[in-house]
């Protein structure tokens, strides 16, 4: 427990410490929700969609919650880098814990940035549907976080150095985001757009945060919820198998 | 205390410790030698659980490390070859980090930190940033937070790289007394003879991944004949400069590289 707790606090204090990360990572959320929010607003209200900001919002959320989770479960290439993996990988604690305790960590800046990321959409004149369901909301982000920095982590535990990273960006991160739902409605898409989106873990995120928001589901509420809980949960088992067998 | 008995370590075709066999007794202080790329940092790697013998075994504290890692894991101490602290942390914070993980009882925590921040004389400094610090002082905090948890095996792997002779002076000291008071048992490496040869009561020399002698200083010295261990250890291991040993970060590239040949 304690091991989970140091290392829990030890992801949260080098998140608080970087500012510029923190205030980085708000620039391309601002800049989706703008551009795209007030760009395609006219577009979507012709297409008798309603409000664009509405709809994008929990996508918008979900996004810099995807890109904070994944690179906060991707640090841990620093360390190995950087040499502290070691002094973690010699202390006489369980791997299990470490790999929790780092997980829940990197899930806990994420759920802090997509919170700070609601805030911004309200200020660009997105409207909750009702306070009651913000609780809600935050669960669903919680569980997106997790289930994110689980996967970076496991990825992680694979790779040496930061080569593979653009790798991951291009080939793994911007797809899930592109094509979970975030930027448009799943009705009425290609059948193989569909088939795509339904294997996205992120569409799961996005529906369940977007119902939370606005009260509107394609999924529905307790499909969205079950694939998160099951996902988030074979991702920490691979990650921990995955993490147990590092050598440094 | 440590035993290793056939130990061989591989790394592909490249045989990087080969079939090593050597004890170490309770309250010894042992030297392990050798030049650049010998096998030295491969088998503390091996003793400490950060890498899997390809075959042979291993007996910490009279623990199998294949069998019960968490328990070899608490009886030792190390310090790195190279850093291993978190710079983002403070040098306190990274001493409490260490504190926790080896589960030092919480009232105890603060005045052994601040016992051993005293020794390394790193206190008054202990709010800074580790990424402020000079390289002599991280080489300190490293050797101050390997001991505090009372380990009853402290590995050294070159601790004194980079350190002025008092500060060096001043570590075997804390060290000698560590040994003559609480019994740890000391492994180190080292590239300075003259070190070895004062501190070390028992000395294996390895080069090419086998172990070409061992024994006391004095036994090496009449062995070869020569009245200093450095004579002595070149005299074993020849005068042709080695290839320096892959870093860390050489190493991880190697790895990727193959990595990425697997996908």
């Amino acid at each position: 427990m304690s091991t989970i707790y140091i290392l829990w606090l030890r992801q949260i204090k080098r998140y608080l410490r970087s500012r510029s990360r923190i205030i980085g990572s708000l620039g391309q959320p601002v800049l989706f929700l703008v551009a795209l929010g007030f760009g395609f607003g006219p577009i979507f209200q012709k297409a008798g969609k309603g409000n664009y900001i509405e709809f994008l919002a929990p996508g918008i959320i979900a996004m810099s919650i995807l890109f904070t989770a994944i690179f906060s479960g991707v640090e841990m290439i620093w360390d190995r880098q950087f040499g502290f993996l070691k002094e973690t990988l010699v202390a006489p604690v369980s791997r299990l814990n470490i790999m929790i305790g780092r997980v829940f960590g990197g899930a806990t800046a994420s759920v802090f940035q997509g919170i700070i990321v609601l805030v911004i959409s309200m200020i660009a004149g997105f409207r909750v549907h009702s306070i009651g369901l913000i609780l809600l909301s935050l669960v669903f982000m919680i569980l997106i976080s997790l289930l994110f920095t689980a996967l970076g982590t496991a990825i992680a535990s694979m790779l040496e150095d930061f080569q593979g990273f653009q790798l991951i960006m291009s080939f793994l991160v911007m797809p899930l985001f592109f094509l979970s739902g975030a930027l448009f409605p799943l009705q009425g898409l290609p059948e193989a757009m569909k088939i795509v989106a339904a294997v996205d873990p992120l569409s799961y995120g996005v529906d369940g945060l977007r119902f939370a928001l606005t009260g509107a589901s394609h999924f529905g509420i307790g499909i969205d919820f079950a694939v998160l809980i099951i996902i988030t949960f074979l991702l920490l088992i691979v990650g921990s198998f995955l993490f147990s067998r590092i050598e440094v | 205390m440590i035993k290793a008995k056939n130990l061989t370590k591989k790394f592909g075709e490249f045989i990087a410790v080969d079939n090593i066999s050597f004890n170490v007794e309770k309250a010894e202080i042992f030297g392990f030698l050798g030049p650049n790329g010998a096998g030295k940092s491969t088998t503390i790697k091996m003793l400490t659980t950060l890498l899997h013998p390809t075959s042979g075994e291993i007996e910490i504290n009279g623990i199998n490390p294949a069998q019960h890692q968490d328990k070899v894991r608490e009886s030792f101490g190390i310090v790195f070859q190279d850093p291993s602290l978190d710079e983002e942390l403070t040098a306190y914070e990274n001493m409490n980090f260490h504190a926790v993980l080896y589960k030092v009882p919480f009232d105890i925590r603060k005045p052994r930190i601040e016992e051993l921040l005293n020794f390394v004389e790193l206190w008054d400094k202990r709010n800074e940033f580790v990424k402020n610090y000079s390289g002599g002082m991280k080489r300190r905090l490293e050797i101050a937070r390997g001991f505090l948890h009372h380990p009853k095996i402290i590995f050294l792997d070159e601790p004194t790289l980079g350190l002025d002779p008092q500060t060096r002076n001043y570590m075997w000291n804390y060290i000698n007394d560590l040994n003559k008071k609480e019994q740890t048992t000391v492994f180190f490496t080292t590239h300075y003879m003259e070190e070895a040869d004062r501190v070390a009561d028992r000395i294996a020399i390895i080069d090419h991944g086998k172990i070409v002698a061992s024994g006391t200083p004095e036994q090496l010295k009449a062995q070869t004949g020569k009245d200093n261990l450095e004579d002595a250890f070149l005299e074993l291991t020849g005068s042709k400069i080695r290839e320096e040993e892959a870093s860390g970060l050489d190493r991880m590239r190697m790895h990727s590289k193959m990595w990425r040949r697997r996908r």
